[in-house]
């Protein structure tokens, strides 16, 4: 049994770890500014803790075949610890643990305790069951009111998230059911949602926050590269979470111009 | 200690309700403990398999519960969630296990209150019925999911099984947690006050040091579940607005202001991360002991696994917030969260290092209950090292609530708790029903149940890296996981041949019952109090007497000793301890 137990350990632990490093399914290819320092961390992490990994569960595999029962010809060590040995697996768990946390914080720290550049594109995001819809200011650079007596997510878009058209800084605004961003901008998002937690997801863009009734929350990041982008809902939200998803087009800053122009024209 | 043990004794009762039913005696509290966590797990169980068949075969119309929406999906995982949860990872290592071994491993007659411990089953049973009453309800059982969310746990309007259903459901978990609370006060009175001469603190077993931990962890917990659930039924049922601010569901204004759902989701995980350990905390004890039986050498680290186990339970109650890094909780939190959480990964690699080192030059016997405690090792090692990804909120960006962290803690507080079940099964079963469970079909169902698991939750983790969100009923919406239903169609074939070997289990559990061969007082040559006394044991657990320890728990190959172990209770002397 003790070698029996060695093979269905070491098989089970090279099996998996084989799909980690053949990267069968991996990170969607990262497109944005952040990705690549995310992808980082998460490789340094991956490879500390694969060798955690292999070495605890090779050396377990091992250890029971190697001490399994052979009689009592091989004593065994009647020993109740190591005070020493216990202070240095403690410390150097400290140092792995803590340290590894500690590098991966200033990304964090980046991403989250700053605000978006002067110059970024306000976009404003609003989830309710079971949609997406995005906001732009338009020309006048400013939100026109909303207001939940208004709200009738039968008749789409501006109705939905009650935009207040009798505001002026309203007037411009452009509410559509798919993003549409241009490329190397920074993107300042602000995050609503009308009923229910949802959670705005683009595994492309190493990007999630979750939209709270009640919240306003602002986030940014920078689309690097052109093309389209899933949305996922990330956060159960009702019978429709599984088909809550939208759609990221990253276009070039005249691509982007032109489409902005297109809707604005439609508005009159 | 020894004199207050007198105090609490009882007459053997006589009659089968006494006996049975509303029995005080904890070993049989302990059965009824075990045996409804044994019906909840094969309802949670069977409940999982209605899932994964959906994922794979969405339009399969299935006997009993015919096809299944995607609503439908949602209130199978809410329910799997919540009965495995409360009345399998909480009921059956504590309640189960703790309440027969804990009063017997200390030399005790009983729990130190009878009658609470009494109140406390029943009424954990009688939660039970009312969250299964929540599928036979107009709209059904809830979809919100066993953390319940708010708003959508908190609006009946929110979607289908949000009205009754959910109503049965968070009454349910305030009943639970009423039970537990009862249970942790007897768990922790009963092992200050009620251990035999001669039981200090460090001379009890690492199996009743986890059990204490868990319910000290048990009594700080459910207290704020417990009001955060009354908070839910209020916002629910009589217009209160603690989680829900003004919103808007379907066009309708409802009627809520100024709420927050942040609320609810500090108190939940208040109660949710030391929920985790409630849950693997005995498992740990369970392998700690059976590591150190099996490889006939005592436990290495004794004191460093004592210290571990504390520091884990008071850890455990400041990482609350790691569940909420997207949550739009403010992002200085997350750092010190983060902190905290990996902080937690250090007292576990020194379990895991003296779980190791107490393998290192023993003499290890292969029975099952010592298969599922190694297996316990390596589940705990799998799915302990995904934490550290989770961890840092940056890596959280994108494996907040994918499949990923459905791996990790399945892995860890789903399996890893189980095996330690499995391993106490088999490890005190013939002290319960006197006789031996059969061990090649033992053997059989541990080797299938571990490559199995490991075939269903491993693959999780690639799927959660690839942005498979959790809790989607199908994958056909977005084109990126189209390549991921492949993965997703071998899981659910391991889910189905797993499930099916767990009946080799209960068929042995019952068969070995009745006709399994008699068991001798001490089977497995151990050296807890459990050992010295009767198979099974007699009402006041040692027959009008009372123990008296010697030694520490785990005196095995003890130089100079006439055995291979030294019983807790043998005069004659282990140098220096």
């Amino acid at each position: 049994m003790g070698l029996a137990l060695l093979a269905i350990i070491w098989l089970i632990t090279l099996v998996s770890t084989y799909f980690f490093a053949a990267k069968t399914w991996w990170l969607p290819h990262g497109a944005s500014a952040s990705a690549q320092w995310i992808d980082g961390q998460f490789a340094l992490t991956y490879v500390l803790m694969g060798i955690v990994f292999l070495a605890a569960q090779l050396s377990l595999g091992w250890l029971v075949w190697r001490y399994r029962d052979e009689g009592p010809s091989r004593p065994v060590k009647y020993t109740h610890g190591n005070t020493k040995l216990e202070l240095i697996w403690t410390t150097l768990t400290a140092v792995l643990f803590i340290g590894l946390n500690l590098m991966g914080s200033s990304v964090w720290a980046a991403e989250r305790f700053a605000t978006a550049a002067p110059g970024s594109l306000p976009v404003e995001v609003t989830g309710m069951q079971f949609a997406w819809y995005f906001r732009y200011a338009g020309a006048d650079g400013k939100f026109g009111s909303t207001s939940p007596k208004l709200m009738d997510p039968s008749a789409g878009s501006e109705a939905a998230i009650g935009l207040d058209t009798s505001d002026p800084a309203s007037k411009d605004d452009v509410v559509t059911g798919t993003m549409y961003l241009p490329v190397n901008r920074e993107v300042d998002l602000r995050l609503r949602s009308v009923d229910v937690i949802h959670s705005f997801f683009v595994p492309s863009f190493r990007f999630k926050q979750d939209a709270v009734p009640g919240l306003e929350i602002h986030m940014h990041f920078t689309p690097m590269e052109i093309g389209d982008f899933e949305i996922a809902c990330a956060e159960l939200c009702g019978l429709g979470h599984y088909k809550m998803h939208g759609m990221v087009h990253v276009v070039s800053a005249e691509d982007f111009d032109k489409w902005m122009a297109a809707r604005e024209a439609e508005k009159q | 200690m020894a004199t207050s043990a007198t105090v609490h004794s009882h007459a053997a009762p006589q009659g089968f309700i006494r006996r049975y039913v509303f029995s005080l005696d904890h070993k049989v509290i302990g059965l009824q403990y075990y045996f409804l966590a044994l019906v909840a797990v094969f309802v949670g169980m069977f409940l999982s398999l209605l899932m994964r068949v959906h994922m794979i075969w969405p339009t399969a119309v299935l006997p009993l519960v015919g096809e299944i929406k995607p609503e439908t999906y949602l209130q199978l995982l809410t329910m799997h969630g919540t009965i495995m949860v409360f009345f399998v990872l909480t009921t059956a290592p504590q309640g189960g296990f703790g309440n027969y071994f804990l009063p017997i491993q200390i030399g005790a007659p009983d729990m130190a209150f009878p009658v609470l411990n009494m109140l406390s089953f029943w009424t954990t049973f009688v939660a039970f019925v009312v969250l299964c009453a929540a599928f036979f309800v107009t709209g059904g059982a809830p979809l919100h999911g066993w953390t319940g969310y708010a708003p959508l746990s908190a609006l009946k309007n929110s979607g289908p099984g949000e009205q009754l259903g959910a109503d049965l459901w968070i009454t349910s978990i305030a009943i639970f947690c009423v039970a537990s609370l009862m249970g942790a006060l007897n768990f922790i009175t009963t092992t200050l006050d009620m251990r035999a001469k001669g039981m200090t603190m460090f001379r009890m077993p690492l199996t009743v040091w986890a059990w204490f931990i868990t319910a000290i962890l048990g009594l700080l917990a459910f207290g704020v579940l417990l009001s955060a659930g009354i908070l839910l039924l209020l916002d629910r049922n009589v217009g209160t607005s603690f989680y829900v601010p003004l919103v808007v569901v379907n066009g309708q204004i409802m009627g809520h202001k100024g709420g927050s759902p942040l609320l609810w989701q500090h108190l939940f995980w208040f109660f949710g991360h030391p929920e985790v350990y409630i849950a693997i905390l005995p498992g740990m004890g369970v392998a700690s002991q059976l590591l150190s039986t099996f490889a006939r050498k005592p436990i290495f680290g004794y004191k460093a696994m004592v210290y571990a186990i504390m520091a884990i339970g008071f850890l455990g109650f400041m990482v609350w917030g790691h569940h909420m890094f997207m949550s739009g909780m403010s992002p200085y939190s997350a750092f010190s969260f983060s902190i905290m959480t990996m902080a937690i990964g250090v007292p576990s690699a020194i379990k895991t290092f003296n779980w190791l080192g107490t393998l290192l030059h023993g003499r290890i016997r292969f029975q099952t209950p010592m298969l599922y405690a190694i297996g316990f090792v390596s589940l705990f090692v799998s799915g302990g090292l995904s934490g550290p990804f989770l961890a840092q909120p940056t890596l959280d960006i994108s494996l907040h609530d994918t499949a990923f962290v459905v791996g990790h803690f399945h892995l860890i507080m789903g399996v890893a708790a189980i095996f330690g079940m499995f391993a106490g099964t088999y490890y005190w079963f013939p002290k319960m029903f006197g006789r031996m469970m059969n061990e090649t079909w033992g053997r059989v169902h541990f080797v299938i149940t571990l490559i199995g698991t490991y075939c269903i939750f491993m693959p999780m983790h690639y799927l959660g890296m690839a942005g498979q969100p959790r809790r989607y009923s199908q994958f056909t919406e977005l084109s990126y996981l189209h390549n991921l239903i492949p993965l997703n169609t071998f899981m659910t074939y391991a889910a189905v041949i797993t499930i099916a070997a767990q009946f080799i289990f209960v068929i042995n559990l019952f068969w070995s019952m009745f006709k399994g061969p008699k068991a001798s007082d001490n089977p497995w040559e151990a050296t807890t109090l459990e050992w010295t006394t009767a198979t099974p044991p007699p009402h006041d657990n040692f027959g009008g007497v009372t123990p008296v320890v010697y030694h520490g728990p785990y005196e095995y190959s003890v130089p100079g000793a006439k055995r291979d172990f030294v019983m807790q209770t043998d005069p004659a002397g282990v140098a220096a301890h």
